[in-house]
């Protein structure tokens, strides 16, 4: 047991000084998360508000004006501009400026008048399909809620008294009231981040000593393969654990993301995600034997996955039957389930055991293979 | 230092190592080819040949690096096949790639392999002055082993082999790409390991190294040809002798000389031709007499002393004319 820490222990120093004299991989370690970060915090929001949104008035009387400015008052419309003929719009709309067209016909306050019903022109920028859908639901929210102001005055002006709308339907979203995506990004992230560095900066050390002749030697000596993995990993560990701190701290204070569960739960998620992606990325190493391939494989089967298949920004749920079943094999996937829990519900381990089982279970897997792996002769 | 003396081993009766009919193949290649040799404690034993002859091979097999195909060996008394972990607890090896860490310092280099060679914590210390004086390094213990010289390395890596005093040290051709004066170095610290008990398995293609050893065996093609000390394999020239012809036309030469049946054997020596022949002063008198009637000139021609490379050169004429 001594013979096994000693090693260990020889094993978790070198490896730290390694990381400490290559201003590169430290940089990796560091930069990467911090842009990741800031890109996925800042530049992806799948929410969608403040729309371009250019209006066609051809009516331009009181009750038109009075239309335009409910969809003023609406912060998903962004109102840059009024025209009054469809040759300006149409031009917004090529150039970028607008994504939607709100066309207000010429008979609008008449056709009011005489409570008749009207129809609203809402033209889309379809480029941008997923935007254009959801802002065409908002365009409908808003001349709905019209209607009913418009309905309500007529019914005031025949002396019918406020008339009450027969059913009301009344939303409540729990744990992300305000449907902010980075509410969710950002947890998510925090796997992602994870994943890529684990198994990036993992990837390339075993390769690194089979390309340099010193695996070689290790296999001489003494040094056992569970030795060489716990070693390289532990030393590994600090780094992701420092990468997990800075990205839950930014996530937390400058993003504002709530943390409701607790540090200690998102420290033992952390920890057993890590285990399993640390040796991933050794089994990796121990496989290519040459850094280049390594990076290359660590980086495909690191980011892809975690990216597309866990559930990080696209709902399994709405993917083919095969991918879904290949996602059930992805640790992100269950990482993720874990830290969108721990920040937004504060889930306990009554919730969470079985996505930790299988994050324990991958990781004790995967070490176990590595081992295996390392334990062969040189040919 | 009074610890260096008594090197543990399995058995004290054992060969350092015994190699049993031993054969390794890569697929159709015959790596080492029916392999028996014994080392005994404390000696230098020289592996000598080309590039390729399986002398590398042999020493990772020794070494558990590769898995014998047929045969066994044992290595301090060990199964190399059976007991690797005893046998990796009982070795040095330094292999020709260097192979220590470039980006760390003397000193860490040294507390890296003390901690997995699993040097017990009282005796760290003690180890480690002892692999800086040996490396000659000790005043440059914070130095990144990237910045030293190459003839330094060499000792650091050697020193590094040591540090949990293994009796036996398998150095393959540790002195590849070392100038002449840090190679001589290198072998007086061979020397002095030698002297405190550690038997020195060394593999090189430098014939001038061969002297330094005990013994030697010459690998070619996968098989040991020749075995014995260096002393006996230049009498094993088999009581010819050797003279040193230096012409301006060495071709020519050559030509006159090769099938005369006074001259056993004709091979270019440096700038000149080396010739085997069973009497030396019937050989220059019928060297003489063909040059001359050739019109050949001769600068010089006199009996001289065998080297190493030219028992070699012999011994490997001598295999491919099987």
């Amino acid at each position: 047991m001594t013979a096994f820490l000693r090693r260990t222990r020889a094993i978790a120093r070198k490896e730290f000084l390694h990381i400490l004299r290559d201003p590169l991989s430290l940089a990796m370690a560091l930069a990467i998360p911090f842009f990741m970060l800031l890109l996925f915090g800042y530049a992806l929001s799948l929410d969608v508000d403040h729309v371009p949104t250019v209006i066609v008035d051809s009516n331009r009387t009181p009750q038109s004006r009075d239309f335009i400015s409910h969809l003023q008052g609406s912060r998903y419309f962004d109102v840059i501009d009024i025209v009054e003929s469809y040759a300006p719009a149409e031009q917004a709309i090529q150039r970028g400026k607008a994504l939607v067209v709100i066309a207000i016909p010429s008979d609008f306050s008449r056709q009011i008048q005489l409570g008749n019903s009207v129809d609203i022109q809402v033209l889309l920028d379809g480029s941008d399909s997923n935007t254009a859908n959801i802002a065409f639901g908002y365009a409908e929210g808003v001349v709905g809620a019209y209607n009913a102001t418009v309905r309500a005055v007529f019914a005031n002006r025949r002396g019918a008294g406020d008339v009450a709308p027969a059913v009301d339907v009344t939303t409540r979203v729990w744990y992300n009231p305000d449907l902010k995506s980075k509410n969710f990004i950002v947890p998510g992230l925090i796997a992602v981040i994870l994943q890529v560095i684990a198994s990036l900066l993992t990837s390339l050390t075993i390769a690194r000593e089979w390309e340099l002749g010193n695996m070689e030697l290790l296999l001489s000596t003494p040094v056992r393969p569970r030795e060489l993995i716990l070693g390289k990993m532990s030393a590994f560990v600090v780094i992701g654990l420092a990468d997990a701190s800075f990205a839950v701290l930014v996530g937390r204070f400058f993003f504002g993301v709530p943390l409701r569960g607790s540090l200690l739960d998102l420290g033992i998620s952390v920890l057993s995600f890590l285990f399993g992606a640390l040796c991933w990325g050794l089994l990796i190493s121990a496989i290519a034997r040459n850094q280049l391939l390594a990076y290359q494989m660590g980086l495909l089967t690191s980011f892809l996955p975690s990216f597309l298949l866990s559930g990080f920004l696209y709902a399994i749920g709405n993917m083919p039957v095969p991918i879904q079943a290949i996602s059930y094999i992805v640790p992100s996937r269950y990482f993720i389930a874990i830290l969108k829990g721990v920040f937004l519900k504060d889930i306990g381990y009554s919730i969470m055991w079985p996505q930790l089982v299988f994050l324990f279970l991958y990781a004790a897997l995967v070490f176990l293979v590595a081992t295996r792996r390392l334990n062969q002769k040189l040919a | 230092m009074s610890t260096t003396s008594h090197v543990a081993e399995a058995s004290v009766s054992a060969p350092a190592v015994s190699i049993q009919r031993l054969t390794k193949r890569f697929g159709d290649f015959v790596a080492v080819r029916d392999v028996s040799l014994q080392v005994a404690r404390g000696e230098i034993f020289g592996f000598l040949g080309p590039n390729g002859a399986g002398k590398s091979t042999t020493i990772r097999i020794l070494c558990g690096l590769l898995e014998p195909t047929e045969g066994s060996a044992t290595v301090a008394g060990f199964d190399v096949a059976r007991q690797p972990e005893q046998v990796k607890q009982s070795i040095g090896y330094m292999s020709q790639k260097f192979s220590l860490y470039d980006d760390l310092t003397v000193a860490e280099n040294i507390d890296f392999f003390s901690g997995i060679y699993g040097v017990a914590r009282h005796l760290r210390a003690e180890r480690k002055s002892l692999a800086l004086e040996l490396s000659g390094l000790t005043e440059r213990q914070e130095a990144l082993t990237r910045n030293l010289p190459g003839g330094f390395k060499q000792r650091l890596a050697l020193a590094c082999a040591i540090l949990h005093e293994p009796p036996v040290l398998f150095l393959d051709e540790p002195t590849s790409g070392v100038d002449p004066i840090a190679r001589r170095d290198f072998w007086e610290l061979i020397y002095q390991l030698s002297a405190k008990g550690h038997t020195i398995f060394v593999s090189t293609h430098y014939m001038d190294e061969a002297e330094y050893c005990n013994r030697i065996a010459l690998m070619y093609r996968g098989a040991v040809i020749a075995l014995d000390s260096p002393t006996a394999l230049k009498r094993h020239l088999g009581g010819s002798s050797l003279l040193h012809l230096d012409t301006p036309d060495l071709l020519k030469a050559m030509e006159t000389l090769s099938g005369v049946d006074d001259i056993e054997d004709v091979s270019v020596f440096g700038g000149g031709l080396h010739l085997r022949v069973k009497d030396s002063q019937a050989g220059v008198a019928v060297t003489r007499r063909l040059l001359d009637a050739a019109g050949i000139p001769i600068h010089r021609l006199e009996p001289v002393e065998a080297s190493m490379e030219d028992v070699f050169v012999s011994l490997i004429e001598a295999e491919e004319r099987k």
